[in-house]
């Protein structure tokens, strides 16, 4: 796979708080590889510093020390800012805080409008855009009379107008209700399956994660560990530990394989624990 | 006698106008003292809008709620009392925080309600410490602390006021776990210590099952369903209608039972559910 | 109000001008033949936007305290016969005709300027009065920067609004008292209101900020736009039709100096 973002030993440093111990850096020495297309989840608790690191992808924050990687590109190199903006966008948690514009159209069409595409070629991608998330049909509403949910895919769809490489979302659900919840969450598996656009969604919900292809968990500025879901949600008791959440099926699985009945390492929700249980009785049937 | 009591509440937005809309239609129900209710509903089934009669902040078009066995529109001119018996904690509470320290700010409700320093000065300390905030935190600024100690600031400043029933309006929005778990904690505490009723609204189906007594569903306006936990939690295919679900344990435990597996498909934590399954498998 | 008349159709640099126009003429009108012309020509600006009437009538609520008080002001101003007369209080024909000549020119002018801002979109207005204000830009004025504030300003009110009625209720929640008390009392009363509603301006200004820079905003340089104003027939048969209406206006103001 094509490496696309590359964080290489990035430690980070809020303004007012210097100081040489750790806990006076919000990023403590953090490595990792973003592959092209990937949908990855960044999870961990407030002050883990996942907000921080989202925030590095698009050049917002610059490392204190260590380098950032964006197709090759540094994110220091002040001179190509916008062509890392561009390849790289970013979502917020407050979806009322990032629409400037009062009609959902023009709002969607502010991020081409400022990097200077033609007027026509505007039209067409704003109105793909609207589509993609599913609001073509409010294109000339104000965002005032939309719901959470909604106003959080105008944002995305604002993002897509720009026709970037790579979304950053960052907490994008955390203000939302369940429905506008899964309307995002399904809105960002599309786009990835379907346009193959890069995704990293950084999260506090455990539901979100175990749709990903990679988890990345961080804890105290630096990634605590990674892999696929399985891969990461098996060690149940390390998440524990660190006071993380555990989907219910997961949890309950992992106590009933710790008990000593034989069942597989990890579930990720309700249907794949069922039926780990469903298979258990019929092998104990079986063996009489 | 119940603490709370709803009588044929209609409440209609915008009455009058072409942008009129019913909120709530005939809904009826008694709250018991000491009893913690969840409130669950799909956003606009009028959950908001009740717990905002509740405390006398909109009053309805219709119908009459007693506090107390009180009506408390009686005198309206004294709806101020019964906000101060109808505690009210909203959404995202930390964005009404305004003194220069903390301890100010939890003490603008005592104030308000006309009590003498000393009560003040021992409500704002019990306040601080049913929710877990230092000593030391009171003098500082409440815009200096954590997003977690803010809520939990903005919570103690209407615990301070020592409500006879305390409405909590999704407490944990936005909370990362941990935080989420520290506060509900507090609040099982608050409620186990202080004994007195707890409204709870939240959309957050595990942490209603883990903490409620009774739940009153809500749905287009109307009550759909008050009563145990367990009792409205086995109704998991009518909630998944009316947009709701039930919490993820409780689904695996139904999926189970659908498939001949004979568990007890009402289990409203892991720990039941490990119990459960246990017994069966053994 | 989204719709597809004809002055919707209209560029909306041309409504603005029009409506300077519109506003120089009616204080041009001396008489009430003149002041008919306008009025007929308000009628038919509203007609032709195909809103309903009732919706303009509306507009007039917002300033009927206005009309009510220089209406009342005018009709003590006034010479010719007097009809009645109390203490210092006279009550002439002049003062009649002047109470009514006002009264329908701040109508009718209200009602005008209504039928821009129902039948143009906040971000046409904006945009308009950016390209309106160009020239300015010779002077130094940042006119793209007031623009963006005007749109942002436009898109965040309603939220502010939300907001300051969702603090109050938090406030009034804790027993904060903002019905009663003299205008000490009540000002001081507004304090646990307004430092919130500061802090979280703050706060999504701050936000804002940061998602325009995602969205790579660079001030007014080498932007496009996705919806270009350009000037069109239409545009033109409205010129052309208002400036028959003002010579209009200007006629009856030479021909009938006295009808007043």
């Amino acid at each position: 796979m094509e490496e696309f973002i590359e964080v290489k030993d990035v430690y980070f440093q809020y303004e007012g708080t210097e100081g040489e111990d750790s806990s006076a850096f919000a990023l403590n020495g953090v490595n990792m590889t973003i592959n092209k297309g990937e949908f990855v989840a960044i999870v961990g608790h407030n002050g883990s510093g996942k907000s921080t690191l989202a925030k590095h992808f698009n050049s917002i924050y610059l490392p204190t020390t260590g380098d950032i990687f964006v197709d090759g590109i540094n994110t220091k190199d002040d001179d190509r800012l916008f062509e890392i903006r561009k390849k790289v966008g970013l979502v917020l948690q407050n979806p009322d805080n990032q629409i400037v514009a009062g009609i959902v159209e023009e709002d969607v069409a502010f991020g081409c409008e400022n990097i200077g595409i033609p007027s026509k070629e505007i039209r067409i991608r704003v109105d793909n855009a609207l589509k993609a998330v599913d609001m073509y049909d409010y294109r000339t509403h104000s965002p005032d009379k939309l719901s959470g949910g909604q106003k959080q895919r105008i944002a995305i769809a604002g993002i897509i107008a720009m026709e970037p490489e790579c979304i950053v979302l960052d907490e994008p659900t955390a203000m939302l209700d369940p429905q506008g919840r899964d309307e995002v969450i399904h809105t960002i598996t599309e786009l990835n399956r379907n346009m193959g656009i890069t995704i990293i969604l950084i999260t506090h919900y455990m539901e979100e994660a175990v749709l990903a292809d990679r988890v990345i968990v961080m804890d105290s500025g630096n990634v605590l560990t990674s892999g696929t879901p399985k891969e990461v949600f098996a060690q149940v008791e390390l998440l524990k530990q660190r006071r993380l959440d555990v989907p219910q099926a997961t949890e309950l699985i992992y106590k009933l394989a710790g008990c000593g009945f034989e069942l597989p390492k990890c579930v990720l929700n309700e249907e794949e624990c069922v039926q780990a249980l469903i298979k258990y009785c019929s092998l104990q049937k079986k063996n009489g | 006698m119940s603490v709370v009591r709803a009588e044929n509440i209609r409440f209609v937005y915008g009455g009058g106008t072409s942008f009129e809309k019913t909120a709530l239609d005939d809904v009826n129900f008694e709250i018991e003292e000491g009893e913690f209710v969840g409130i669950i509903g799909h956003t606009g089934s009028g959950k908001s809008t009740l717990v905002q009669l509740l405390n006398g902040l909109i009053r309805p078009t219709e119908g009459k709620i007693y506090i107390n066995g009180k009506d408390i529109w009686e005198e309206p001119k004294k709806i101020r009392e019964v906000r101060f018996k109808v505690g009210m904690v909203f959404q995202y509470p930390e964005y009404q925080l305004f003194e220069e320290t903390v301890y100010k700010d939890i003490s603008f409700g005592p104030k308000n309600m006309g009590l003498e320093q000393d009560e003040i000065d021992k409500r704002v300390r019990s306040a601080a410490e049913f929710t877990g905030l230092r000593e030391d935190q009171l003098e500082s600024s409440p815009f200096e602390l954590s997003g977690g100690e803010k809520r939990r600031a903005a919570i103690a400043g209407v615990i301070a006021m020592d409500p006879d029933v305390l409405i909590l309006d999704e407490p944990t929005a936005g909370l990362d776990p941990l935080g989420r778990d520290a506060l509900l904690s507090q609040i099982v505490d608050y409620h186990k210590v202080r004994k007195n009723t707890v409204l709870l609204v939240s959309h957050s189906m595990e942490d209603i099952a883990r903490i409620a007594d009774r739940i009153l569903v809500m749905s287009k306006g109307k009550k759909w369903m008050l009563d145990t936990t367990h009792n409205v939690f086995s109704r998991g295919k009518e909630l998944e209608n009316i947009g709701l679900r039930v919490p993820q344990i409780t689904k695996i435990m139904m999926m189970l039972r659908q498939k001949g597996i004979n568990v007890d498909p009402t289990v409203l934590t892991v720990e039941q559910g490990f119990n459960e399954i246990v017994n069966y498998l053994s | 109000m989204p719709g597809k008349s004809f002055i919707h159709k209209m560029d909306a640099r041309a409504k603005i001008l029009l409506l300077i126009v519109y506003i120089v003429f009616i204080f041009l009108c001396y008489n009430f033949i003149s002041l008919a012309v306008m009025t007929a020509f308000t009628v038919l600006v509203i007609a032709l936007t195909k809103i309903s009437f009732i919706k303009y009538l509306k507009s007039l609520k917002v300033i009927l305290v206005i009309i009510i008080l220089t209406g009342i002001l005018n009709l003590f101003y006034g010479s010719g016969e007097v009809l009645w007369e109390w203490w210092m209080i006279k009550l002439t024909t002049g003062g009649i005709s002047n109470y009514f000549f006002v009264i329908i020119r701040i109508s009718i002018l209200m009602m005008v300027s209504s039928a821009l801002t129902y039948t143009t979109s906040p971000t046409d207005l904006t945009d308009a009065i950016e390209r309106l204000l160009k020239p300015l830009s010779f002077f130094h004025v940042q006119v793209h920067e007031i623009a963006m504030m005007m749109t942002i300003a436009l898109r965040f009110i309603p939220v502010l609004l939300e907001e300051t009625d969702k603090i109050m209720n938090a406030q009034k929640a804790r027993g904060a008292d903002m019905e009663s008390g003299n205008i000490f009392q009540r000002v001081k009363a507004l304090i646990p209101v307004l430092i919130p509603l500061f802090v979280s301006s703050f706060r999504r200004a701050n936000d804002l900020a940061m998602a325009m820079e995602c969205r790579c905003y660079n001030g007014g340089k080498n932007r496009t736009r996705m919806k270009i104003l350009h000037y069109s027939v239409t545009d033109l048969i409205a010129l052309v039709f208002s400036a028959v209406m003002f010579v209009g206006v200007i006629l009856c103001n030479l021909y009938f100096p006295n009808f007043v």
